[in-house]
């Protein structure tokens, strides 16, 4: 007789004791097949959802990317071509240059054969007070871009104020209330206001644009400029210097300054909204992760109990069955069967237990997971988990047979064969 | 009390007292018994006398608590448990008054059981034949559950001589049983003593005396 025979024959005759002892292991299994599922799906989850934002990241930033090479590539260096003694001290503390210069300059670069220099804008800056509002104002007087005679421009940057007509700056209209179309006297003579800008947060909101020889009129300053804007200047890799030489070769007496860049505004706040980006990934990661923690912490708890509870569970029904067998254990004695054999018979009961339980178990957990954490896809599934639970379920439960098993083993069948 | 020659069953002076909380009970006192090879022995005695504690420790399943016992030539109670097991695997074969067959076990399956104690276990052919030999031929593939107390008997009885062990104990073994199956196990027990096995009987039941070689009368302390 093979004891395998025997151990299966038991299980069918005591099926109560066998579905308790397999039910323990199913819940055991279940719970940590359970939690590790549930992890799993938060992991797949986290991952689909970064990988989604940084895809949607990457893409934005491309569409940036592009706008900016679109965008680097059309307006090239803003200029400002000023009098060669203009202090730039001078010129930052009082936003306006001081010094001045020919406004045929202008029409001498204009006239030039420049390959870099494009739209030329001349004007004339003062600060003043203007007597009939009592404010303090720059004046700029601008003539509009003055065309190259070789070229033929495409677009005018910035249009001319037309003579009689005077452009606002947001503080200067708002302040005092005025709209466009109105009449405004400036140093006697009268304008009608063509525009009044929106805000822009910097010295434009004081600024009043006016023609530029009416300008030159009021500021006694006829024929004279203290500033030539040159914008959208382009140069085969980007060098400034090339362009300054440039204008040099035409304006010996005048220095080139770069003004503020537009470029670099715009890679600042593509560099921004990346930055944004990858703040935003950063703490969803941050927020996932500490999610996963939590679950993890959870886990730690329920998993330690639950495998507790079953092995107690396990072993007090191991007792319950080597009680009800006094009888059998004995006989097996007496017919000389030895200790060892006796505690095979419980412990290969056991192993049976725990291969089931793991099975049965881990498809148990893999569907709660599944359901529980809201996926139940083939993804979850892991054979590596499930090798696991087959090795470590049936240790859990030989563990918790062990000592009923001995106890099988060493009780003295006289006393059983005596009593009964 | 004197035992033949070739001497199968040789317990010398064996002492054993049971203790309960306080009290201790004297079950054996200094009891010597024989028995030869081929000899069928009645140890009469009234209950609680020890009768069935001589018996477990005639087996080797009792440690005596002075004494000796040898079976087939070999003092028992000096083996390890390991190796006694073997030994009464190999020697010795336990009839008992309840049975103590397995219940989810069928009848063949029961008398095939001390082939669990064995390295070889081909032993069906033999287990049938015993049980045809016993008259359990239409019962082998039932429970214990559904068989009358002298058949159940009479399993066990098989079970006890499926590998022609040299020596069996029986205990009480027609207690339970009416006349005609007392009869039946009681002539099997005969024919193997005929064939050189050696019977140890325990028993206060007097229709077993006729079929004994020796008949040894165990009194119960005063």
């Amino acid at each position: 007789m093979k004891i395998g025979l025997l151990v299966v024959k038991e299980i069918k005759r005591r099926k109560l004791n066998f579905s308790l002892g397999l039910l323990s292991v199913i819940f055991a299994v279940a719970s940590v097949t359970g939690a590790l599922t549930m992890l799993k799906i938060h992991d797949i989850n986290s991952d689909k959802l970064i990988s989604g934002k940084e895809k949607e990241t990457r893409e934005r930033l491309a569409v940036l990317q592009d706008d900016y090479r679109k965008i680097t590539k059309k307006l090239g260096f803003n200029l400002l071509i000023l009098p060669e003694d203009q202090n730039l001290s001078d010129l930052y503390a009082d936003d306006f240059a001081a010094k001045l210069m020919p406004e045929s300059y202008v029409d001498s670069l204009a006239n030039s054969r420049s390959i870099f220099i494009r739209h030329l804008l001349p004007s004339l800056q003062e600060k003043m007070i203007w007597p009939e509002k009592h404010r303090t104002i720059i004046l700029t007087g601008i003539r509009g871009e003055v065309p190259f005679l070789h070229k033929n421009p495409k677009e005018p940057i910035i249009q001319a104020v037309p003579k009689g007509t005077i452009v606002l700056g947001y503080e200067l209209h708002k302040s005092m209330q005025i709209k466009e179309g109105d009449k405004v006297t400036l140093k006697g003579d009268i304008f009608t206001v063509r525009k009044c800008n929106e805000a822009r947060g910097n010295k434009d909101d004081i600024t009043v644009w006016i023609a530029l020889d009416e300008a030159q009129k009021i500021l006694n300053k006829e024929g004279k400029i203290n500033a030539i804007q040159a914008l959208k200047c382009h140069c085969a890799g980007n060098s400034l210097a090339a362009v300054r030489d440039e204008v040099h070769s035409v304006l010996p007496g005048t220095q080139v300054i770069e003004k503020g860049s537009k470029v670099l505004m715009r890679a600042e706040a593509r560099d921004r909204a990346a930055r944004e980006a990858l703040e935003a990934i950063e703490a969803e990661k941050n927020h996932r992760k500490s999610m996963r923690k939590e679950q993890e912490h959870f886990a730690s708890i329920l998993v330690p109990v639950v495998l507790f509870g079953s092995g107690i569970w396990i072993a007090f029904l191991f007792i319950g069955n080597v009680r009800e067998r006094k009888s059998e254990i004995g006989i097996l004695r007496a017919v000389g069967v030895k200790e060892w054999k006796i505690m095979k018979l419980f412990l290969l009961k056991a192993v049976i237990i725990g291969v089931l339980g793991a099975i049965a178990g881990y498809f148990a957990g893999l569907g709660t997971g599944g359901i529980l954490g809201g996926q139940f896809t083939l993804k979850i599934f892991d054979i590596n988990l499930l090798l696991i639970v087959l090795i470590f379920a049936p240790i859990l439960a030989l563990m918790a047979a062990y000592v009923p098993a001995t106890i099988a083993a060493r009780q003295n069948p006289a006393n059983v064969l005596r009593e009964e | 009390m004197e035992g033949k020659s070739d001497c199968m069953i040789e317990i010398n002076n064996v002492t054993k007292t049971y203790t309960k909380g306080n009290a201790k009970v004297k079950a054996l006192d200094n009891v010597s018994i024989s028995a030869a090879k081929g000899e069928f022995v009645v140890v009469k005695g009234s209950s609680g006398c020890g009768k069935t504690t001589l018996l477990l420790i005639a087996g080797g399943l009792l440690q005596p608590d002075s004494g000796s016992i040898k079976i087939n030539s070999q003092e028992i109670n000096k083996l390890s448990q390991e190796n006694l097991a073997e030994f009464r695997a190999d020697n010795i074969g336990f009839v008992f008054q309840q049975y103590h067959l397995i219940p989810y076990l069928s009848i063949l399956e029961n008398v095939n059981i001390p082939s669990l104690a064995h390295q070889t276990n081909n032993t069906e052919a033999r287990a049938i034949e015993l049980i045809e030999d016993l008259g359990l031929k239409r019962r082998m593939l039932h429970t214990p559950a559904e068989l009358s107390a002298g058949e159940k008997q009479r399993t066990a009885l098989a079970r006890a001589l499926l590998y022609d062990p040299a020596v069996i104990l029986a205990d009480e073994i027609t207690g339970n049983l009416d006349e005609k199956n007392a009869l039946i196990v009681l002539e099997k027990l005969t024919e193997y003593t005929n064939s050189g096995g050696t019977v140890l009987l325990v028993t206060h039941d007097d229709k077993v005396i006729k079929f004994a070689d020796r008949v040894v009368e165990l009194k119960a302390e005063e």
